[in-house]
């Protein structure tokens, strides 16, 4: 007998069971919209019923027993016997949230019931026509095997009976194991060889076995071959009485220890990414196989074809590094999907329509930037609903459609990714923010102020509180908060608004955390890189462009404005060899929408940088996002240059 | 040892059912839907097909009815695997040809006892 241990499917059972259960959501919240799509109910049905079969199997009872219920409820759907109506989605969409906990639950070795999951169980029961639930299937009354001696059955198969795959001889032998067997063959209907069908049943028997089993296992053998044939099985009685039946008992079966093994985070990948990799990784093989005839040394006839290798290596390592990079790519759907679930059911809470459009879900992103960036979109999708679109009364007085319209859209830009999340609503309310600056003393007055630096107010930090959002009609819960989870991924966000005519927020993201695009600058003895997202351009800058401001900061002039400079060895404490800036180079970048110069040395050159982190391996370090290992083993460090950006605003006010 | 095809839609299930049989020796290939079955069945033959029953694309009983149809399959046993609501599907899938059932939740002993019962 095998010794199995089925801990090990329950990770894969998760992840199909999550994958299952989105699924479910979708074709349920399209189900809600009015779609009439017998295939959707399908879908919810089959996720609930696999689910139920997984759980049982795996030993997570309770999300057994619960997902159970609501599978009645889909098959009363899936049959005709109750309408699709809200209350069932509505009910079935709990559902779901549920079963997820449940399962996380359980997978994590606790029992997955709890008090939320009961309640709702309990309402699940009430709607499924019969009231309460019978999840357990009812135990087969045991017959009392004691006081028989044995069996008489006759069998007679019906002529088909071996086109199923069932053999007679088969379940002889079965009977035979339990005691000895006599088999008696009817041969009367037996045709002439000729009309005789080879898979056709012609015989007939009566069976002896002359052993006490259990009925069940007798009953059993015959199983598959009820409603194919003719059977009686009788009993042969003992004198003795029948002794009392035993009380039959279904034990519950015990949920299963888990493990509670650390969650190891899994990619899924998809095969053609694979079949790349290992086809570059052939061709790999074959130059180093090519290259390793060169080291015995190098005729100059071969001088050509090492030249030639070397750069095929080099190809073919850029495209591996690019191909492997790529298996921690993801579509943004992954994200987006969990929108039309919030969308709704924040549009019902606040008596809103609303249309979520959702574009370029395809677009892939980092798996790291993936699972963070839900979490400022929610809060953006949640301030578009909240505050930003109205109730259609004020829409429809606006002489706007009664429904909103919110847009969600991933695409490629450069090597960004862009994410837009835009609503047609009644845009920012410039005077109630301004107001709210000038009472939190961010600002002095919104003289002056253009309307997307309005916009930019919203994300400093300390210009609202929860208790703001309630006298403010505009915008601005924990917009700070946005901004530095954006940040931390290496993004930024933008807002633009138009009064009257919607919001939009802009986030712009790397596409990996693990490469960057970088110049190299050397000052003094250190390299430093300028990530070259943020260049706008490098310069040298004569002496008449500069010019000295009081306070100690230095201007230079770039096209028609004056920018500060920032001397990186003065921010960083390095010694830079040269002092004037007519001297060395001064690096234009941009961050936040602001333009500042940075002063080094000389430029050394472009590379992609393999981005460590400074803050595993030292400390969080002002100014700095990471460090990289350059050719020569020396380490660089790469600038953050919002950070500067940011430094130099501080110095400017300070 | 037998080739046995390993259908259903839950790939840890089908990963379950198709580790516990090699495990037993037997030669296992995986479908993840009844057409993807039947197409198995028409590249290799098969002495036993384990099959469940709600699938997309093509169910298990649709599967079955259209295999049994197929040259070499009219007396190989096909079991379905089904769960205790399923009990109407029970008929409709011995209707369709089936050979026996397995009823979800089962434990790895009890498939390598009931293919052994199939397998004679």
């Amino acid at each position: 007998m095998s010794k199995v241990d089925l801990a090990q499917f329950h990770k894969a059972f998760h992840e199909e069971s999550l994958d299952g259960l989105d699924a479910m959501e979708q074709a349920l919240l399209a189900l809600d919209e009015g779609a009439d799509d017998p295939e959707l109910i399908n879908v919810v049905f089959r996720a609930a019923h696999s689910i139920k079969g997984g759980s049982a199997t795996f030993g997570f009872a309770d999300v057994a027993a619960f997902t159970h219920v609501a599978e009645n409820l889909m098959d009363e759907v899936r049959s005709g016997r109750r309408p699709m109506e809200k209350a069932v989605v509505e009910l079935l969409l709990r559902s779901g949230d549920i079963i997820r906990d449940m399962l996380s639950l359980q997978m994590a070795g606790q029992p997955g019931a709890t008090a939320e999951s009961q309640a709702l169980l309990g309402e699940l029961s009430a709607m499924v026509s019969g009231g309460a639930a019978a999840p357990a299937a009812a135990a087969k009354a045991a017959a009392p095997a004691e006081a028989i001696e044995g069996w008489d059955i006759a069998f007679r198969p019906f002529d088909y009976l071996l086109k199923t795959g069932n053999d007679p001889a088969r379940m002889f032998r079965e009977l035979e194991a339990m005691g000895p067997l006599t088999v008696q063959a009817d041969l009367s209907k037996l045709p002439l060889l000729a009309d005789m069908d080879p898979s056709s049943s012609y015989l007939s028997y009566t069976l002896g076995l002359a052993a006490g089993a259990k009925r069940a296992a007798v009953e059993g053998v015959f199983d598959w071959v009820d409603g194919d044939c003719d059977l009686t099985i009788t009993p042969r009685m003992a004198a003795a009485a029948p002794v009392a039946a035993p009380v039959a008992t279904a034990a519950p079966r015990a949920v299963r220890e888990v493990a509670t093994n650390s969650e190891a985070t899994s990619v899924r990948v998809g095969i053609e990414k694979i079949d790349t990799l290992i086809n570059l990784v052939g061709e790999l093989v074959i130059t180093q196989s090519m290259l390793s005839q060169f080291h015995d040394g190098v005729s100059d006839a071969q001088l050509e074809m090492l030249r030639q290798g070397l750069a095929q290596l080099g190809r073919h390592t850029r495209e591996l590094q690019e191909s492997v990079m790529s298996i921690r790519m993801l579509p943004i759907s992954t994200v987006f999907n969990r929108f039309p679930r919030l969308v709704r059911d924040l549009a019902q809470k606040l008596d809103k329509k609303v249309v979520l459009d959702l574009r370029g879900e395809g677009t892939e992103l980092d798996k790291t930037v993936l699972e963070k960036i839900g979490d400022p979109l929610v809060h953006l999708v949640r301030n578009a609903i909240d505050h930003g679109l109205e109730v259609p009364a004020k829409r429809l007085a606006a002489g706007k459609g009664e429904t909103g319209t919110l847009r969600m859209e991933a695409f490629h830009r450069g090597g960004s990714i862009v994410v837009e999340v835009a609503d047609d609503g009644a845009g920012l309310n410039r005077d109630a923010i301004v107001a709210k600056a000038v009472q939190r003393g961010i600002i002095a007055s919104g003289e002056n102020m253009t309307d997307d630096q309005v916009g930019e107010l919203i994300f400093e930090a300390g210009f609202s509180t929860a208790a703001a959002t309630t006298d403010l009609s505009g915008r601005g819960v924990g917009m700070d908060v946005v901004r530095r989870n954006v940040m931390d991924l290496g993004g930024t966000v933008a807002i633009s608004s138009k009064q009257g005519r919607g919001t939009t927020f802009t986030i712009i993201l790397p596409l990996t955390l693990a490469i960057i695009d970088g110049l190299t600058a050397a000052v003094g003895e250190e390299t430093y890189i300028v990530p070259l997202v943020s260049i706008v351009e490098s310069v040298q800058v004569k002496a008449d462009a500069l010019r000295s401001v009081v306070g100690g900061g230095e201007l230079f002039r770039f096209r028609d404005e004056w920018l500060p400079i920032i001397r990186l060895y003065d921010v960083f404490g390095c010694d830079g060899t040269r002092r004037a800036i007519e001297d060395g180079i001064v690096i234009v970048v941009e961050g936040e929408g602001t333009r500042i110069g940075l002063f080094v040395d000389e430029l050394i050159g472009q590379q992609q940088a393999v981005v460590k982190s400074l803050e595993a391996n030292y400390r969080r370090v002002a100014g700095i996002s990471g460090a990289t290992i350059l050719a020569d083993g020396s380490v660089a460090l790469i600038t953050d240059i919002t950070g500067l950006v940011r430094m130099q605003g501080r110095r400017k006010a300070a | 040892m037998a080739k046995i095809l390993a259908v259903d839609d839950s790939a840890s299930m089908r990963s379950m059912v198709a580790f516990t049989l090699r495990g037993a020796g037997h030669d296992v290939e995986e479908a993840d839907n009844g057409r993807a079955a039947l197409d198995q069945a028409g590249v290799h033959k098969f002495d036993l097909v384990l099959a469940d029953v709600n699938m997309p694309v093509m169910d298990g009983i649709s599967m079955v009815r259209e295999m049994r149809t197929m040259a070499g399959y009219s007396g190989v046993p096909i079991l379905m695997l089904t769960t205790e609501s399923d009990t109407n599907k029970k008929m409709e899938g011995k209707a369709a040809g089936a050979t026996g059932w397995l009823v979800k939740p089962f434990d790895p002993d009890q498939l390598l006892a009931t293919v052994a019962r199939v397998l004679g």
